[in-house]
């Protein structure tokens, strides 16, 4: 009866939620599809392509007004031709200024998807990245972050690629229920399509808000340039600090092999790389 | 009373006979400063309170043999060796027994080292507990994996004090390898009960602070200050700081009070470079719990390095002139798993693609290890270079310029070399596969 019902469910693919907010254009600072949660909702598609039977629900959590309703229908309009579960999507209403982490929180725990899907951050408000990991220590599912794409789906257990800095990969196996984080490094998401887009209803779901008191306190200033670092040379004399300003760096003088057989100079180099350990 | 002068005729007029025999002592009775190793007094207090001097006795014979007398007071006759020994070992040894408070540093020790980063970070720590100069607070780093350093043993341990680091809990056990958040937040956790610490700081980088110091501001249920990149003092503050944190995809500055946990940005702070710390070893008096992990690390998955864009590359192998045999360079970069790169002159004869080039005008790369062969190292290559971390270099002539920059260098000729090279890591990796 158990594989039984296992397979059924292996047929039927999984519940995944994409969440999504509202992204900002980085010259124009108009709303938009936030460019991470549409990558998010690539992969989710992804995994519909290789799993057939998989449901998609888009939440988002915000007040619904006329620009965030056009930035949202960006995301309902990726689905063009795989039919199932994108005509509508989820949202939470709550006034502008509110906690979007107890909303999307309680909505999840009751609907119980099992794989949920984020962005890394958001292009708006305080944008800390912290949303994933606050939902997964409420939840206490695991969390994997940066991820590049999702192998397999079997028997609970996926098998991910996790983006690693320097265009590295890393092969994770993790149990579902889980939440997956995703950023540059994910698959590029498609274009939207104007009509499914335009035929895409919402669902509106009414919470109660929780304004983020402590956000409210904070001053919020446009991002001012960092001020570029200054070498500085800490030097007692004229003299020293004009040596420092004219000479070039001599760097630290490494170790220079002369008059060695080219099988002793392979050996120096090998040991350098394996101590910097980059041979494979 | 002391400060009426009070003159001796008789002394000061030996002081100015520089042929009385007494001469010499009463100078060093009156002076304050003598020149070189026993030589002549060059500076003491006249009889009305004005200082002489005595130029004879001050400067030294520089390179040419012409006398030069350095007036910034730092040359006074000794030899220029002297003082730049001194000028290595100026930092101060600070030593802080009784902290008021921890400040905790999870540094991602990169390959083994700290990074520009975690230094930066180490900077900002530093700051935060040494405002208070009478009450200083101590950093404490919790290190992950293995710590490789700079040279061994000694040198090592100085490396983490020359970073700002008064206490050290080293963590390597196998469980922490690879990508193990929740074994590393048990470890934090841990240390969290043990200290209670003021401050935790990590870096907000994609090497892993970003990702550990989530979740570990949301453990400890802190709400992190992530994307830091400035801080100050402000009594206003609960913890007596304020930071302001990049926001909205950087497009946002928010000023808020400092938080127990804060994921700074590189450059939030200067370096330490003033002083020397303990780096006093600290061992985790209760043992971490094993806990189950839901998440298994099937560990890295080889990627082709020739698909790895350049600018992003851990190990580059770079061709240029002196690169005679294209096949065998080819063949080299795919055994030693690298990632090609080439200079102008390999490009502009069309022995390598354009998305090749490294320097001011190509890619400016962030290897590792950059292998250079056959390079000379003009400046606009090297410029493409300056952020590597080590670098090797495989030259006919050991007069130029890349040899200046390299870690190593090996003179030779580029072909045999990489062959012997290759040759090399075939058979080491013959020799695993026939043991396995
Ligand atoms: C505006 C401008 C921009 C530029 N931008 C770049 C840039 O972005 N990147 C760049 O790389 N260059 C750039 N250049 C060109 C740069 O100035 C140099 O000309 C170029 O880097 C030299 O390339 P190379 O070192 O391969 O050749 P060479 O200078 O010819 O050096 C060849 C080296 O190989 C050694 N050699 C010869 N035979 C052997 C052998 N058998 N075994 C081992 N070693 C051997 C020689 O001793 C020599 O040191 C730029 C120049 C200009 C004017």
């Amino acid at each position: 009866m158990q594989p039984d019902l296992q397979q059924k469910q292996q047929q039927q693919g999984i519940d995944v939620a994409v969440l999504v907010s509202i992204g900002r254009h980085p010259t124009t600072g108009r709303a938009r599809r936030a460019e991470q949660d549409a990558r998010g909702l690539e992969l989710a598609l992804a995994i519909e392509a290789e799993l057939p039977g998989t449901r998609i629900s888009m939440l988002h959590a915000g007040s619904q007004d006329d620009s965030s309703e056009a930035a949202l229908r960006g995301y309902l309009g990726m689905a063009t031709g795989v039919g199932m579960g994108l005509e509508s999507m989820t949202l939470l209403e709550q006034p502008e200024g509110s906690d979007a982490i107890p909303a999307l929180a309680k909505h999840l725990a009751a609907t119980s998807p099992q794989l949920v899907i984020t962005g890394a951050r958001a292009e708006r408000g305080e944008g800390s990245g912290l949303l994933p990991y606050a939902l997964a220590e409420h939840l206490g599912w695991p969390l994997v972050n940066s991820l590049a794409s999702v192998e397999k789906v079997e028997n609970g257990v996926v098998t991910l690629l996790q983006a690693l800095p320097r265009g590295q990969r890393r092969r994770l196996k993790v149990r579902l229920p889980a939440i997956i984080s995703v950023d540059e490094a994910a698959p590029a998401a498609r274009q939207s399509a104007f009509g499914p887009a335009r035929r895409a209803t919402f669902a509106i779901t009414p919470t109660t808000p929780e304004a983020d008191s402590e956000l409210a306190q904070w001053h919020l200033a446009p991002a001012r340039k960092r001020p570029k670092r200054l070498k500085i040379v800490k030097a007692a004399s004229a003299r020293d600090r004009f040596k420092a300003a004219a000479s070039k760096s001599e760097g630290k003088g490494g170790q220079v092999l002369t008059d060695v057989t080219p099988e002793q100079g392979a050996e120096a180099i090998y040991q350098l790389l394996k101590e910097e350990d980059v041979l494979r | 009373m002391s400060e009426i002068i009070r003159r001796d005729p008789r002394r000061e007029w030996i002081a100015r006979n520089r042929l009385h025999p007494e001469h010499a002592s009463v100078l060093a009775a009156l002076g304050v400063n003598r020149g070189g190793d026993g030589g002549a007094v060059s500076e003491w207090l006249g009889p009305n309170g004005v200082v002489r001097k005595n130029p004879r006795a001050i400067g030294f014979i520089g390179p040419n043999g012409v006398k030069r007398i350095d007036r910034s007071g730092l040359q006074q006759g000794g030899q220029s060796t002297a003082t730049t020994t001194a000028a290595r070992d100026s930092r101060r040894t600070v030593t802080i027994d009784q902290p008021a408070f921890l400040v905790v540093v999870v540094p991602d020790l990169t390959g083994g080292r700290l990074s520009g980063h975690d230094k930066d970070l180490l900077g900002l720590a530093r700051r935060v507990a040494d405002a208070d100069a009478e009450q200083p607070g101590a950093v404490v780093a919790i290190l992950f994996g293995e710590h490789k350093g700079e040279g061994g043993g000694e040198l090592k341990e100085q490396a983490l004090g020359e970073a700002g680091i008064d206490r050290v809990v080293h963590l390597d056990d196998e469980f922490y390898a690879g990508f193990a958040p929740e074994a590393r937040l048990a470890a934090l956790s841990a240390v969290e009960r043990e200290m209670t610490p003021r401050f935790w700081l990590l870096p907000d980088s994609p090497l892993g602070g970003a990702d550990l110091g989530r979740r570990l501001a949301l453990r400890l249920g802190e709400r992190a200050a992530t994307g830091v990149w400035q801080v100050e003092a402000d009594n206003e503050a609960p913890l007596g700081w304020r930071c302001t944190a990049r926001g909205a995809a950087g497009s946002l500055d928010i000023q808020r009070p400092l938080p127990r946990v804060a994921l700074a940005l590189a450059e939030c702070a200067e370096p330490v470079d003033e002083t020397r710390h303990a780096a006093e070893h600290l061992a985790l008096a209760a043992s971490i719990p094993t806990t189950l992990s839901r998440i298994e690390d099937l560990g890295q998955v080889a990627v082709d390095p020739a698909g790895v864009a350049l600018a992003e590359a851990e190990f580059i192998l770079s061709g240029g002139n002196g690169v005679k045999q294209w096949d065998a360079f080819h063949h080299a970069a795919k055994v030693l798993g690298a990632t090609e790169g080439a200079s102008r002159v390999a490009v502009d004869d069309g022995f390598m693609a354009r998305d090749r080039q490294v320097g001011a005008t190509g890619t400016w790369v962030t290897a590792r290890v950059y292998m250079a062969v056959g390079i000379s190292g003009a400046i606009q290559h090297l410029q493409g270079i300056q952020r590597c971390d080590k670098v090797v270099a495989i030259n006919l002539d050991p007069g130029c310029d890349i040899i200046k920059r390299a870690d190593l260098a090996v003179i030779g000729d580029s072909t045999q070399i990489l062959a012997a090279l290759v040759a090399m890591v075939e058979q080491q990796r013959g020799g695993q596969r026939d043991a396995a």
